[in-house]
C-alpha cells in the first residue's frame, strides 16, 4: 500500500509538470509573445531596450516576455520544443542564427520570412555572407538582431609589457610567447572549460587559423575533409597549446578564467567578444584584443535571431516585432547594451565602445565563416559530436583518434562521405 | 446459496472472517476495496506505466528530430549509443560512482550508528549535526562542494580543501579533485557521502536500538568479545536495514543528476558525466527524443535490477508473516 502511495505521490506531481507549459498560454488579443532566454545583465537591458521602440511604434500591444534561464539556452530550448510540438508556440523565439534552425524542422513548425527580408530591404544592408548563413533550403527563417565574433584573443596589456612582448601573429610566435611567459611564471594560454563547449571554441580559431577561412568553410559543407593533413597539424597546435593552460581549468567557466587576465597572472584567452562586457561588469579596462594567430582578416560569427512560428496567436504583432528587430532603431537599442554588433552595416557608431567600433569595422570588410560551437555552421546533432570530441581530446590528446572522430561525426551528419 | 457454498470449500478462514465481520461476502467487500483504489490504479497505468511504454517505443523509432518519426527502427538507437564513447564512459562512471557510494556510506554510516551507540552524553546533537546534510538539496550539496574541492592554481593560489591542507602541513595531499580526469566522478562520491551517510547512520541507529539489550548480556556473559557480538549477533540482525539502505542509496546513485550537474558538469574528458545528465542533453539540447527514451530505458533497466529483488523479497516476507 505504502508504495502504491509513493506512486500516486509521484504520478501525480508527473501531472503537474505537464500541465504547468499550459498555463503560460492563453494570449488574447493584441498581444505579443517574445520567447528568449536572455535573464540578465546586458542582455535582459538590451531586449527590454528593443521592446521600448516596439513599444513607441504599437502603443497597443502588451507585451509577454517569456524568458526561460539558462546559458546558451539548454532550458529554453527544452521548453520551446514542447510548445512547438504541442501547437502552442510563442509569438516569435530566439533561435542562433544558420543551422541550428534545422533542428526546429522548419518546414513544418516555421514561416519562411523571404517576404519580409525583400520589402525590408534587409538584402541590401545585411552582408552578402550573413544571408547566405541565413538561408536554409532555400528560405529565410529568422531576423538577426546582433552579431557576435567568435574568434578574438584578449590579452593582459600590462603582462605583455612589462615582459616587451607584442601580441603573436603566427602559431611559431604564440609558441615562442608562451615560453617567455611560462618561465616567468605566468599562464600563458587562459582556459576555462568546465561546461565542456570552450575548448571546442578555442579550436575554431585554430582550425581558421591553420586551414585560412575557405579551408574552414570547406569543412562545414564538405569541400574539405576532415582527414586533411591540415586537420592533423590543427590538432597537433592545438595539443601543444594546451600544454600551457591554468591547470584548473576544468573547474572554471570562461569568465571565471578571465579573473588570470585580471590579476595580471594569464596573458591570452581566446574567447567570444561577450568577454568584453564582462571585462567591463569587472571594472577591468587594462585588456587589449587581437586576432588569435592566422587569423586576421576572418570574422568567425555567430547570430542571434527571431523567428516566426508557423500558429502563431498574434500573427501581426509578430510579423512588426521582426520589423523592429531588423531595423536601424531596434538594433541600436539592442546592441550598445548586449555588447555586440549590429547585424545591419549602417549603425550610428558613436553608439558603440572602441572594441565594438572596431568589430564593426571588421564586419565590414573582413571574409566571413559560421561557427560551429555557436550553431552557425553545422545541424546542432554534428555541432554536440564536434564539441563532445574537443572535450575528449583535451584530456586524452589523441590526435589519430579525435580525428577519426571528427570525420565520423562529418559522415553522420551526411556531408562528407 | 452456491454463492456462499464455493468459498467455504475452498477457504474455510477466509469465510469464517467474513461471517464475523456481519454476514457481507468477500465479494462486496473487494469490489469496494477496488473501487476505493481504482483512481489511483487508473492514474499510475497511465501516466506511471503507459508513459514507460511509450518511452519503450519511442526508443526504437526514428523520431531524432523535433517532429515526431514512428517510423521502426528496431535497435539502431541501443547500437549507437552504445558505441558513442561518451556513453561508454557514461556506464563506467555509473558503476565506480555506485559502488563507492555504497560502500563508503554505509561503512560510515554504520561507524558513526555504532559510536553514537555508545550511550554518550550530547548524543542528539551529534545525531542532528550528521543527519542535517540530508535536508539539504542535492544543488545546495554540489555548488559547495564545488567551491570547497576548486583544485586553485599555482598562479591564483590554492583555495578550498587545498587550502587547508596546505595550511595544516599536508600540502602533499593536494590534488586537483574534480578537474583530475582520473579522480573524476570520484569527487562527487565525497560530495555525495557526505549528503546521505547520516541519513544511513539513523537507519542504522534506529536498528541498533532495535536489537535486544538481552541478547548483547547473554552473548557477553556466554564469554564473546564485543567484536564477536558484533559480528555474529549485531550485524546479522541489521541485515534487513543493510538492505533496505542499499535500494535507498543505489536508486539514488543510479539516477544521479542535479549533483553532478551543480558540482562538476561533465568534466574533463567526461570523467564526472552520468547518464541521466548525457540524457538530458540529448534530449534537450540535441532533440533527439529516439535516443534520449533509449537512455532513460536503460537506466530503468539498471534500477530495475536493483529493486526487483528487493520487492521480491518483501513480498514474500509479507506473505510469510
Amino acid at each position: 500500500m505504502r508504495q502504491i502511495r509513493g506512486l500516486t505521490v509521484l504520478s501525480l506531481l508527473l501531472i503537474s509538470v505537464m500541465v504547468a507549459p499550459a498555463g503560460w498560454a492563453g494570449a488574447a488579443k493584441s498581444k505579443l509573445e517574445i520567447f528568449s532566454w536572455w535573464t540578465a545583465g546586458g542582455e535582459a537591458e538590451g531586449l527590454a531596450g528593443m521592446f521600448t521602440v516596439y513599444k513607441k511604434l504599437y502603443p497597443n500591444v502588451d507585451i509577454v516576455n517569456a524568458t526561460v534561464a539558462g546559458g546558451a539556452g539548454t532550458n529554453a530550448k527544452a521548453v520551446l520544443a514542447t510548445r512547438l510540438t504541442g501547437g502552442d508556440p510563442p509569438d516569435s523565439f530566439q533561435v542562433h542564427a544558420g543551422l541550428e534552425v534545422q533542428k526546429y524542422d522548419p518546414a513544418k513548425y516555421l514561416e519562411p520570412l523571404d517576404g519580409l527580408f525583400t520589402s525590408a530591404g534587409w538584402d541590401k544592408v545585411f552582408p552578402s555572407g550573413l544571408l547566405t548563413l541565413l538561408r536554409y533550403q532555400g528560405h529565410y527563417w529568422s531576423v538577426p538582431v546582433n552579431i557576435h565574433r567568435a574568434n578574438v584573443m584578449w590579452y593582459s596589456k600590462k603582462v605583455f609589457t612589462d615582459n616587451k612582448l607584442t601580441p603573436p601573429k603566427t602559431f611559431d610566435e604564440w609558441f615562442k610567447v608562451a615560453d617567455a611567459l611560462k618561465a616567468k611564471g605566468i599562464v600563458p594560454f587562459v582556459l576555462g572549460d568546465k561546461e565542456g563547449w570552450e575548448a571546442g571554441h578555442a579550436f575554431e580559431a585554430v582550425l581558421i587559423g591553420t586551414l585560412g577561412a575557405d579551408g574552414y568553410r570547406g569543412l562545414w559543407t564538405g569541400k574539405t575533409q576532415w582527414t586533411d593533413a591540415k586537420v592533423t597539424q590543427a590538432l597537433n597546435t592545438f595539443k601543444r597549446m594546451l600544454t600551457y593552460t591554468n591547470s584548473d581549468h576544468a573547474a572554471l567557466t570562461w569568465d571565471g578564467a578571465g579573473q588570470y587576465l585580471i590579476d595580471n597572472k594569464g596573458a591570452m584567452q581566446i574567447m567570444g567578444d561577450w568577454q568584453n562586457g564582462w571585462f567591463q561588469s569587472k571594472n577591468y579596462s587594462g585588456y587589449g584584443w587581437a586576432s588569435p594567430p592566422g587569423n586576421a582578416g576572418v570574422f568567425d560569427a555567430l547570430s542571434d535571431s527571431f523567428s516566426l512560428p508557423k500558429g502563431a496567436k498574434d500573427r501581426e504583432n509578430a510579423m512588426n516585432w521582426l520589423k523592429v528587430a531588423g531595423s536601424k532603431a531596434g538594433q541600436e537599442a539592442f546592441n550598445p547594451k548586449k555588447g555586440s554588433i549590429c547585424a545591419r552595416t549602417d549603425c550610428t557608431q558613436s553608439l558603440f565602445n572602441a572594441y565594438l567600433q572596431s568589430a564593426a569595422q571588421d564586419w565590414k570588410s573582413n571574409a566571413l565563416v559560421p561557427s560551429v560551437i555557436h550553431g552557425a555552421a553545422a545541424i546542432e546533432s554534428w555541432a554536440t559530436k564536434y564539441k563532445d570530441a574537443l572535450a575528449l581530446f583535451v584530456t586524452s590528446g589523441d590526435v589519430a583518434k579525435t580525428q577519426a572522430d571528427l570525420q565520423q561525426a562529418c559522415k553522420g551528419a551526411g556531408v562528407c562521405k | 446459496m452456491t454463492q456462499n457454498a464455493t468459498p467455504t470449500r475452498v477457504a474455510p478462514a477466509l469465510a469464517a472472517r467474513a461471517v464475523r465481520r456481519g454476514g457481507r461476502g468477500p465479494t462486496a467487500d473487494r469490489l469496494i476495496s477496488l473501487l476505493l483504489i481504482a483512481p489511483s490504479l487508473i492514474v499510475i497505468a497511465v501516466f506511471v506505466y503507459g508513459f514507460i511504454g511509450f518511452t519503450a517505443f519511442a526508443s526504437l523509432t526514428k523520431w531524432n528530430a523535433l517532429a515526431p518519426d514512428f517510423s521502426w527502427v528496431g535497435l539502431q538507437n541501443y547500437a549507437q549509443l552504445f558505441s558513442t564513447i561518451r556513453f561508454q564512459i557514461d556506464l563506467r562512471n555509473t558503476v565506480t560512482f555506485t559502488v563507492l557510494f555504497l560502500v563508503v556510506c554505509l561503512s560510515l554510516g554504520f561507524t558513526l550508528a555504532v559510536l553514537l551507540d555508545q550511550r554518550i552524553r550530547g548524543e542528539g546533537l551529534f545525531r542532528s549535526v550528521f543527519l542535517f546534510p540530508l535536508a539539504l538539496s542535492f544543488i545546495v550539496t554540489g555548488v559547495v562542494w564545488r567551491w570547497m574541492l576548486n583544485p586553485g592554481s599555482v598562479q591564483l593560489g590554492s583555495t578550498g580543501v587545498n587550502l587547508l591542507l596546505e595550511k595544516v602541513g599536508l600540502g602533499f595531499l593536494k590534488s586537483g579533485w574534480y578537474t583530475d580526469p582520473r579522480i573524476g566522478i570520484k569527487a562527487v562520491v565525497i560530495a555525495a557521502t557526505w549528503q546521505m551517510s547520516g541519513y544511513v547512520m539513523a537507519m542504522y541507529v534506529a536498528g541498533l536500538r532495535g536489537i535486544p539489550e538481552e541478547l548483547r548480556e547473554a552473548a557477553l556473559v556466554d564469554g564473546a568479545s564485543s567484536f564477536q557480538v558484533y559480528r555474529h549477533i549485531i550485524v546479522p540482525l541489521l541485515n534487513p536495514i543493510t538492505l533496505g539502505a542499499m535500494i535507498i542509496l543505489g536508486h539514488i546513485s543510479l539516477k544521479i543528476f542535479d549533483l553532478v550537474v551543480a558540482m562538476t558538469g561533465p568534466g574533463p574528458g567526461f570523467s564526472s558525466d552520468v547518464p541521466a545528465f548525457f540524457m538530458f542533453e540529448t534530449t534537450f539540447r540535441g532533440n533527439n527524443f529516439a535516443q534520449g527514451a533509449g537512455i532513460a530505458l536503460i537506466l530503468l533497466v539498471m534500477v530495475a535490477v536493483l529493486i526487483v529483488p528487493y520487492l521480491v523479497y518483501s513480498l514474500r516476507t509479507e506473505t510469510q508473516r
